[in-house]
């Protein structure tokens, strides 16, 4: 009598259980398109089979992309409007500032699009990553990504321990444009055990700083972007004998940090090497005197 | 006015100015920390790498750009007869725009330094050329510039493509620079690359004074006078290109600044256009440190370009003259 009851038991619970996961499922969009680099990888990493159906043509630049490789396997677009329409995509994901007219567009037409804002902090990528989940139906893939990645960075500080003396960098990029205290850059450099110089000058949002206040506010590390291709005048600023002077690298590959990504995991390696090297050109001067 | 006090004052008001340019900027430093910093300062004192890599070039930027500007403009003006002539205007600037965005996009300025100065010279070689063709064969003068305006446009527009089609996402941004040049964060650097050539050009028109006033009497008496016209077109064609060329590698087109200096000054030389050469390289450098001191305390963070001030300038002047010469010409 009482076996029959638990498996009565159990059989309503499962049902209730399926009847709760169920509409999760169902609603689980099946054609999605993303429009912007950086959904493009947190889509990639966590859409399911043949859920995705196109990324961005910037998705597979190995420059900016931490995912150029496996970007080759889905149909790249170019954020037009006809061409996503065609796709006929029951959502389109994208960033919260890219391609506002299309957007317009696509949503006038009917097509449900979702925006993704930029993760200024960790905190702000971890959530990026859980509604990237929620959206794609996909709530579990987005946990364990997430599990994965605070291993990763429990791994990381465990290498390499908090610092006595933390290194002054200035993340300085094309143009002059100084990463504020307000991005995710910020806590990047301050994960790998370096301060950011931004906030001995106050600067909370991100913005142009000129060569001359850049120079006095004595960085011991600028860290700049990599080069495109072509030729620009906002990158030649880093060739400037000023900004060499102020011990100007290129330490971090930018497709690592370009997006709030678990790939940060590896800019914070590659920044937290800098700094190794930097201690260590230091240490070695001091013996010298 | 006696042409040696005007060469001094206006000497002089090129050093002051210059020396103004090296107190002014954003980092706030004091004039009596600035000038030790620059004359004394050590290698850890850190305002003396503010005053030498980036304040010393900007300032010595100025008053080369303005140099070449000024005389280059002074010899076209007196090489064709014609006042509004100026390298802005008559698309040299232009072209050397485009031949330096063409050796900075193929990457071969980079292997090679030298091609950046080399191919902007190219570039005002070609639209000198042209140039010089058009005016053989049409005596107006209003014919000239618009031949000018259409070689300008055109050199503008490709500019513009080459840009536009760069794999490089900054570089469509940078049609402005092209457009209207700047001396922000110039280094000496890039300053070590055009200078031999800037010098040369203006040691090939200052060669050709003489000649430049001869020729102010027809091209006739110029001959009977003992001027060699083949020689002379070389000397000017020549200069031109390298100073405009060179200074267009490095600060982008500078408009207007060719046309108005020399107008000013040439009452105050006795209309002469061999000493008009002298008196437009130094008035042109005033007025190019004048300008930049102008817009960096308009804007002090934006890069506020140089052309944009010099066209509200020379525009209306530009205006007055056609009405003039059109005037002459009816």
């Amino acid at each position: 009598m009482r076996g029959k009851w638990w498996r009565a038991m159990r059989a309503i619970a499962l049902l209730a259980f399926m009847m709760l996961a169920a509409p999760a499922q169902a609603g689980a969009p099946l054609r999605v398109v993303s429009m912007n680099l950086c959904t493009d990888q947190l889509a990639m990493l966590l859409a399911g089979p043949d859920q995705l159906i196109s990324v961005s043509f910037l998705a597979r630049d190995p420059l900016v992309s931490s995912m150029a490789e496996e970007a080759a396997g889905w149909p790249v677009n170019y954020g037009q409007a006809e061409e996503i329409y065609l796709l006929q995509p029951d959502l389109v994901i994208t960033g919260f500032w890219s391609a506002p007219l299309t957007q317009r567009l696509l949503n006038r037409l009917g097509i449900r699009v979702e925006r993704l804002p930029i993760a200024r902090n960790l905190e702000e990528m971890r959530s990026n990553i859980r509604q990237m989940g929620a959206w794609l139906g996909r709530p579990d893939e987005a946990a364990a990504l997430l599990a994965r990645f605070e291993a990763d960075l429990e791994l990381l500080r465990a290498e390499d321990p908090e610092p006595l003396q933390r290194p002054r960098a200035a993340i300085y990029a094309a143009n002059g444009y100084m990463s504020g205290m307000n991005s995710l850059s910020d806590s990047l450099i301050r994960l790998a055990g370096l301060n950011n110089i931004a906030a001995e000058l106050g600067l909370q949002h991100s913005q142009v700083l000129d060569l001359e206040r850049l120079v006095l506010a004595r960085p011991d590390l600028v860290i700049t972007d990599q080069k495109y291709a072509g030729w620009s005048r906002a990158e030649a600023l880093m060739e400037h004998r000023a900004v060499q002077l102020a011990g100007q690298e290129s330490a971090v590959r930018d497709q690592y940090w370009t997006c709030g990504t678990p790939h940060i995991i590896q800019a914070v390696a590659e920044l937290a090497a800098a700094k190794r090297r930097l201690v260590t050109a230091r240490q070695l001067a001091q013996a010298g005197k | 006015m006696s042409y040696r006090l005007l060469i001094t004052l206006l000497a002089f008001l090129a050093i002051g100015l210059a020396l103004i340019t090296l107190l002014i900027g954003p980092a706030g430093i004091s004039p009596a920390t600035s000038i030790a910093s620059l004359l004394i300062g050590d290698r850890t004192d850190i305002f003396a790498i503010v005053m030498r890599e980036i304040r010393l070039p900007r300032m010595l930027g100025g008053l080369v750009v303005g140099i070449s500007l000024g005389v280059a403009g002074a010899a076209m003006q007196g090489y064709l007869r014609n006042p509004l002539a100026e390298p802005g205007l008559l698309g040299v600037s232009g072209s050397a725009a485009l031949g330096a965005v063409l050796v900075l996009q193929s990457g071969l300025a980079g292997m090679f330094g030298l091609a950046l100065p080399m191919a902007a010279i190219g570039g005002a070689l070609l639209a000198a050329i042209v140039m010089l063709l058009v005016s053989g064969r049409s005596r107006s003068s209003l014919a000239l510039i618009l031949a000018g305006v259409a070689l300008s446009a055109l050199a503008g527009a490709v500019t513009s493509l080459v840009l536009n089609l760069s794999p490089n996402p900054f570089a469509a941004s940078e049609i402005m620079f092209w457009m209207m040049g700047s001396l922000a964060n110039i280094s000496f650097d890039q300053l070590g690359l055009a200078l031999p050539f800037m010098v040369a050009g203006w040691l090939l028109l200052f060669a050709a004074r003489r000649s430049l006033d001869a020729l102010s009497l027809g091209e006739d008496a110029a001959a009977g006078l003992g001027v060699n016209l083949r020689q002379l077109r070389l000397l000017v064609i020549l200069g031109c290109a390298a100073s405009i060329g060179a200074v267009t590698a490095i600060a982008g087109v500078v408009g207007f600044a060719g046309l108005v200096v020399p107008h000013l000054l040439r009452r105050l030389v006795g209309g002469e256009p061999g000493r008009l050469l002298l008196a437009s390289a130094l008035g042109g450098a005033c007025l190019i440190l004048a300008t930049d001191i102008a817009v960096r305390l308009v804007a002090p963070d934006r890069d506020l370009k140089l052309g944009v001030v010099m066209a509200m300038i020379g525009a209306p002047l530009f205006l007055h003259l056609v009405w003039q010469t059109g005037r002459q010409e009816a």
